[in-house]
């Protein structure tokens, strides 16, 4: 019975708390799930590394809001995204588009990994022939 | 092959000194604007203290600044002294930022007004134009209306004389 109550108590007080945020009504639920997608690509502009999704600034109340006018008024999302790189730069796509600058980007940590992968290999075929050259010697 | 190897992780270690020594003095927090070598945004908002509607045509038609400020803001508390000192060399335009009325008003006439004028945007739409992350930030535009540096955070002497002062010289 006391646990009955202690778990009504606790839905009632996380929906109250789910009501003091932000309620958008959408038309469709892909039209939330966009919502959602977008919120988790575009980048709070005031934070070193959040998405306007999961951040509590001000800003992006703002820009989640704006992202809410706009697919309201049927906007697409590639559409979104480039109001929002015209006012806040590239900085706010978590997925910036590949070209000229983003090139290290994309291609850097890839770039890495096959280099010390060749480094590796260098080193291990090295070590062998010194090995081999040292049993031919005995 | 085996100097190589030898002197490879020094040569990579000097790479990351390197690296790690520039963002030292790298600010995480500054990011380049989005808005320079545009023009300011159109916009109709009201002079929050005559009431008579502004627009972008109505700028100074002379290089000034544009205050992003809001009576919640404490660091627009802090330049606001140094902006004033400005405000005698040059046109300081305010865009008072997400602020209601009254608080404005009274931040004003408690700190005093040294603005050309004051665009009250109280839903900030100006200021998502522009790209305000936050207040105060401050755009140096020219003559012509077009926007040249973007400074976030505090106006200070060090920030005139290292970014405002030799931007200001190029395009007078």
């Amino acid at each position: 019975m006391i646990k009955t109550i202690l778990v009504a108590f606790a839905l009632a007080a996380s929906m109250s708390v789910h009501a003091a945020i932000e309620t958008y009504q959408f038309d469709s639920p892909e039209q939330e799930a966009r919502f959602r997608q977008l919120g988790y690509e575009l980048r709070c502009p005031k934070c070193q590394n959040q998405a306007i999704g999961d951040s509590d600034a001000e800003i992006s109340g703002d820009l989640r809001a704006e992202v809410y006018r706009m697919l309201k008024e049927g906007a697409t999302d590639a559409e979104i995204k480039d109001f929002m790189v015209a006012r806040y730069g590239r900085y706010v796509l978590y997925s910036p588009p590949l070209d000229k600058q983003t090139l290290i980007l994309w291609f850097g940590p890839a770039g890495l990994l096959v280099l010390g992968g060749i480094l590796v290999v260098l080193r291990i075929r090295q070590s062998k022939k010194a090995l081999e050259e040292g049993e031919s010697q005995a | 092959m085996n100097r190589l190897m030898v002197w490879l992780p020094l040569g990579v270690f000097a790479i990351l000194v390197g690296f790690f020594f520039k963002g030292l003095t790298l600010d995480p927090r500054e990011q380049p604007s989005a808005l320079i070598g545009q023009p300011v945004p159109a916009f109709e908002l009201t002079d929050l203290n005559t009431g008579q509607l502004l627009s972008r045509e109505m700028l100074p038609k002379e290089p000034f600044l544009l205050n992003v400020w809001a009576s919640w803001c404490i660091t627009c508390q802090v330049e606001h002294p140094y902006l004033t000192k400005l405000s005698e060399q040059m046109p300081v335009v305010g865009l008072n930022y997400k602020d209601t009325e009254t608080a404005a008003k009274n931040w004003l006439q408690k700190l005093g007004d040294p603005y050309a004028m004051q665009i009250f945007d109280p839903s900030g739409r100006l200021g998502l134009d522009l790209g305000v992350a936050g207040a105060p930030e401050t755009f140096l535009v020219d003559s012509s209306g077009v926007i040249h540096l973007r400074i976030q955070g505090e106006v200070n002497d060090r920030v005139f004389t290292q970014k405002i002062q030799p931007m200001l010289e190029m395009i007078q």
